[in-house]
């Protein structure tokens, strides 16, 4: 399969995707915000749609709109005292009628559509993967460099705040690593599903892993696993990739939890 | 000297308006040992936050070492154990990777802990005595072990003021014994100021040298063999 091009852009770019994905999941899943992903993918969904409505690249305007969905989770939750679950219903709905809205009006609701809601391995061009690479790699350095810092502040908030540690600001980083996985990985995983590869990966580690650092490099090891496994499976059986990284992040899952009670016997 | 923590007149309400604690007034001592007890719900971990400067009062002043708690140039010289259920995430956690969490405000919040840090990190895992349990998952230690890593990730920040939020709880009696033995090795070796917030005392009672009792205000505050004997039970401090 790797003679065709599409397919070497799409294991190259899922291959980042599926590091960086499970990499950013873990501090929501230590925060217990596992479901602020689906939130700003239903924003970058309206991002989509105003990129088709101004004719302009979907990826860009995606990006731009799920930066500014999430910092508005994080701001209406931290400076509103917005219970959690309600910012992210607020801003949630909000993206997903927006986005109905204003796809419609881009008379857009066609197959392109659906391949940024259900991701797909034949949309990835040589620019989109340049792009995933460098702000992919952005991202990773961004977490390598600011490691320390945000499991602390996933570990204990309110001792880091008390002991003068930025908060606010560690908060906004992580929203913003949230929005740009979402948008880059939306053409390879899909909208709908990119969640599912931020968060599923790093609660099958949980089950095996011995710390907390192992628990994010075990994560990524499995997001990286479940992507390339599924790309794989996606092309033979010719169906949808988001679905089938997905369903093998999941199963991942149930490999773990067994390993697990294996283990404690 | 100037002192450690001083409340003045100090009164707080949350939204609702009726006051959680109100006309406050202490002033604790650098290198003081303090338990902070009284009754669920009298007003005890507000009066903590309010002194660590994560609460405004509605009147009256909250300092730290002379300036304002809440904007205190100093935090990294605080140190906050919240109480237990609010601590821990889904992961396991070793007690290494807790105690360097709150090496943070010394090291920087960037890279990899350096070499320097990383011996503070340990030296603070030895004070507690948990050097054989370093690398083992919190999840896997006792209540007291948990606790005494909590506090080591307080110490490996070298604070100042020492602030524990019912640190007893789910906590047995022999290993609250041993905690209390600690924080008073603690305070005698490292001449930090602890407040001990907890609803009883006993624990404590034998190390601390000033007992606060609060409900709504302070109804006590001296040394704990002034404490009325009816007192003793934390029940009665309902009067």
């Amino acid at each position: 399969m790797f003679e065709l091009e599409f397919m070497r852009l799409a294991f190259a770019t899922g291959a980042i995707v599926g590091v960086l994905a499970p990499a950013v999941g873990f501090f929501l899943v230590q925060r217990r915000m596992s479901l602020i992903g689906d939130g700003i993918g239903h924003v970058a969904f309206a991002g989509v749609a105003v990129g088709y409505l101004l004719g302009i690249s979907p990826v860009a305007t995606a990006l731009a709109a799920s930066l500014a969905g999430a910092i508005a989770i994080e701001w209406l939750r931290s400076r509103r005292r917005t219970a959690g679950d309600q910012a992210l219903a607020l801003v949630f709905y909000t993206g997903i009628a927006a986005g109905v809205v204003l796809i419609s009006a881009a008379g857009a609701l066609n197959v392109d559509l659906f391949a940024f809601l259900f991701g797909s391995i034949l949309t990835v061009t040589r620019d989109d993967l340049i792009l995933v690479a460098a702000l992919g790699g952005l991202g990773l350095a961004t977490i390598m460099l600011l490691y320390r810092a945000l499991a602390a502040v996933a570990l204990d908030e309110e001792g880091a705040r008390v002991a003068g540690v930025p908060i606010g600001a560690l908060n906004i980083v992580v929203a913003a690593l949230a929005a740009l996985t979402i948008s880059l990985s939306m053409r390879i995983v899909g909208i709908l599903l990119i969640a599912a590869l931020m968060v599923l990966p790093v609660i099958a580690a949980t089950r095996l892993a011995w710390s907390m650092r192992s628990t994010l490099l075990l994560g990524m090891a499995i997001g990286l696993a479940s992507v390339l496994g599924g790309l794989t499976i996606s092309y033979y059986a010719d169906i949808p990739p988001g679905g089938t990284v997905v369903l093998l992040a999941a199963a991942s899952f149930v490999v773990t939890s067994t390993l697990q009670t294996v283990r404690l016997r | 000297m100037p002192i450690a923590v001083e409340l003045r007149n100090l009164s707080f309400a949350y939204d609702s308006g009726t006051p959680v604690v109100s006309g406050v007034d202490l002033c604790v001592a650098p290198g003081e040992f303090i338990a902070v007890a009284g009754p669920n719900g009298g007003g005890k971990t507000t009066l903590m936050r309010l002194v660590l400067g994560l609460e405004r009062p509605t009147h009256g002043e909250a300092l730290l070492w002379g300036e304002p708690a809440t904007h205190f140039s100093r935090r990294a010289t605080l140190g906050y154990l919240a109480q237990r259920s609010q601590l821990g995430v889904d992961a396991p956690v070793t007690v290494r990777e807790v105690v360097a969490a709150g090496r943070l405000v010394r090291s920087g919040l960037f890279g990899p802990l350096g070499a320097r840090h990383a011996l503070a990190v340990e030296e603070a895992i030895a004070r507690v005595g948990l050097e054989t349990e370093a690398d083992r998952p919190l999840t896997q230690l006792s209540g007291g072990q948990q606790q005494r890593a909590f506090i080591a990730k307080a110490l490996a920040a070298e604070p100042l003021l020492l602030v524990l939020d019912e640190p007893t709880t789910g906590v047995d009696a022999e290993a609250q014994e041993a905690l209390a033995q600690l924080l008073d090795r603690l305070h005698r070796e490292l001449q930090v100021t602890i407040l001990y917030v907890s609803h009883e005392f006993g624990a404590v009672e034998h190390f601390v040298e000033r007992l606060v009792l609060v409900r709504g205000g302070i109804i006590f505050d001296g040394a704990p063999g002034d404490l009325p004997a009816v007192w003793h039970d934390p029940a009665h401090v309902h009067v």
